[in-house]
């Protein structure tokens, strides 16, 4: 449809996640190396548990499960599933405004959106699967997570020329390049 | 004949003690009878509408029994106020089904110690219910074995205790607003509190895993709802001072504040000290998550956006006389709080002129690093205007800003990390309020 695509996969989100941002930390090694600490307490977690629990998905794509979803079909389940709380074009509330904003973070009236602020895809994902629908949380399939995810990137960027002349591999949500992340974490 | 059924005493009050002693009977029965239910919500009401009227002297009637668990006296009053975000209104009523926040009411603490039920609260979906034999902390990412522990064998573990305070990095964000509103400093300052904090040290538990070359972040994550969950700089000041807590002021948590496990790490922002704490998984970079991308984050004046600005900064207030308070002419010992979260607070300093003269308040022992600490200054009001400010300086060096200087910097727009020098403005009346001076 666009050049951003009507659909996200796994392999575009990865893409989109990509990191450009230079954080600093601190490299810590291992201390004793006496395993389980001398206290016999506590045991191995299991591959299926770890699995089980392992639910974020990091800015490089680690974590995504397999799965897709189309724009249309994402904006059936918003429709559905978030517009009553965000409204019906993610610009309504009377919850977190989703939509818009570009260019307001230098004004009187900063409006924080997905599109003006969030500076990761993969974050947007990830949140969606652990917290939405604020009062069914832990609900939605893979798929529709994936639909939701492109239905609200493409309300955030179908106006950006700039965007959708990117090739797939190199996109980033649209702040990533203005958020900085030193701080006391890095200049530990 | 037991002492509950002795119709000695007549009144409200015996009536009082009475009910209490019938809910500690049946209590101690372990009966589940109608009738016990009954004298129980009989007895709620009673205290929740305020009816009990103490003897005429309570040296002639005898007093109530023992009880199971403690509450304070019905004349005390004391409560943590609601709210949500900036510029929502602060109250419950109406307002309670959006509430997300409760402030403490730092106007009514004595020394440094925050009730457990007085508290501040922030959740992000609610507080949990969690049965404490079916939780479990998992550690995993890298490390040489992923690990499970239950909250008994936690408890088994090594503890140590700290006094520190917690304070929600969006403390005083109203605060950032052009005007300001007649707040009390509830209002403006009650999202930090002081617990004495129990549990076992996080590199206690990292030792037991084993933690693998290049682990420089750790996402905690909470059981909540929201799944709440923060990535965390493994420090060098992290892994000497992060703990897994199972304790606040000598009993559990509260589940408002993480029953039956939290993260604690003093000195950082509030919501970093992950809550319901089920996960802990070890990386080589932050994870990123919406907490620390879309929320705690602080923008600047030029649009970017600070992160990971996780200390909470040296800040101090004066609690007494605060906003909305009547006072009147006389001896007054003004009170209030100080803290930092980079270590000890080494001075405060109180003015009542506004800022032009300062004179050094005293420090109340216990002074504790990364914890509230108590300054007081004797003062006779004589009936003119005047305005109060505390600075304090942290053991850095580092002195507490005005709000100018803080507002230069910083723009109005950050929403996190307030710290400025606050005012309360006395009038010719009396009356204490909220003012930018």
């Amino acid at each position: 449809m666009d050049g951003y695509g009507t659909s996200m996969r796994k392999s575009l989100l990865i893409g989109i996640g990509t990191l450009a941002i230079g954080l600093a930390w601190c490299v810590w090694t291992a201390g004793s190396a006496e395993e389980g600490g001398g206290y016999g307490l506590g045991r191995t977690a299991t591959d299926e548990e770890i699995r089980a629990w392992n639910i974020d998905v990091s800015p490089t794509g680690e974590g995504l499960p397999s799965g897709q979803g189309t724009v249309k079909q994402g904006a059936q389940v918003f429709a559905a599933k978030c517009a009553m709380c965000h409204g019906p074009t993610g610009t309504e509330g009377p919850k977190d405004r989703l939509v818009g904003g570009q260019g307001t973070l230098t004004t009187a009236k900063p409006v924080k959106t997905i599109g003006s602020y969030w500076p990761y895809a993969t974050t947007l994902w990830d949140y969606i699967r652990r917290a939405m629908p604020f009062d069914h949380p832990g609900t939605l399939t893979s798929d529709e997570i994936y639909g939701v995810t492109a239905y609200v990137l493409f309300l955030n960027l179908i106006d950006r020329s700039d965007v959708a002349s990117r090739s797939g591999g190199s996109r980033s949500g649209p702040r990533r390049k203005s958020v900085f992340g030193t701080g006391d974490a890095g200049e530990a | 004949m037991p002492r509950n059924e002795k119709p000695t005493a007549n009144g409200p009050a015996a009536d009082y003690a009475r009910d209490r002693m019938v809910s500690r009977r049946r209590f101690l029965a372990g009966t589940v009878s109608l009738a016990g239910l009954a004298a129980t919500t009989m007895m709620i009401p009673r205290l929740h509408a305020q009816e009990v009227k103490p003897p005429e002297d309570p040296m002639r009637v005898p007093g109530a029994l023992p009880r199971p668990y403690g509450d304070r006296s019905p004349f005390v009053k004391s409560a943590r106020v609601g709210g949500a975000g900036p510029g929502a209104p602060h109250g419950w009523g109406e307002n309670a089904p959006n509430n997300f926040n409760s402030w403490t009411p730092l106007q009514d603490l004595h020394g440094i110690v925050t009730p457990s039920s007085l508290h501040f609260e922030r959740h992000h979906n609610g507080v949990p219910l969690i049965d404490p034999a079916r939780h479990r902390l998992l550690i995993h990412g890298l490390v040489n074995r992923p690990m499970i522990f239950s909250l008994d064998e936690l408890e088994r573990l090594p503890a140590v205790s700290r006094i520190a305070f917690l304070e929600c990095s969006g403390n005083s964000h109203d605060l950032w607003l052009p005007n300001a509103p007649d707040f009390t400093v509830q209002d403006t300052h009650g999202l930090t509190s002081t617990s004495e904090w129990t549990g076992v040290k996080l590199s206690t538990l990292l030792e037991a895993v084993g933690v693998q070359r290049g682990a420089s972040w750790m996402l905690a994550e909470g059981s909540d709802a929201a799944g709440m969950d923060r990535s965390v700089p493994l420090t060098d000041e992290v892994l000497q001072e992060a703990m897994i807590c199972y304790g606040q002021n000598g009993e559990a948590l509260r589940p408002e504040q993480g029953y039956p496990l939290r993260l604690f790490l003093p000195g950082y922002e509030g919501n970093i000290n992950v809550k319901w704490l089920r996960r802990l998984k070890l990386g080589t970079a932050p994870f990123m998550t919406r907490e620390e991308t879309s929320k705690y984050t602080d923008l600047m004046p030029d649009g970017k956006a600070y992160q990971f600005s996780l200390v909470m900064e040296a800040k101090s207030v004066i609690t007494s006389p605060s906003g909305r308070q009547q006072i009147h002419p006389g001896f007054h010992e003004i009170r209030g709080l100080a803290w930092s979260g980079r270590g000890r607070v080494t001075k405060a300093e109180v003015s009542v002129d506004g800022g032009r003269t300062w004179q050094p308040a005293r420090l109340q022992e216990p002074i504790l690093p990364k914890c509230h600490t108590r300054f007081l200054l004797p003062w006779r009001w004589n009936g003119q205007e005047a305005v109060l400010q505390s600075r304090c300086t942290d053991e850095t060096g580092y002195v507490q800003p005005t709000r100018q200087e803080l507002v230069k910097v910083r723009g109005t727009k950050s929403v996190f990390h307030y710290n400025a020098i606050q005012s309360w403005g006395v009038e010719r009346d009396g009356r204490v309020r909220h003012i930018y001076a």
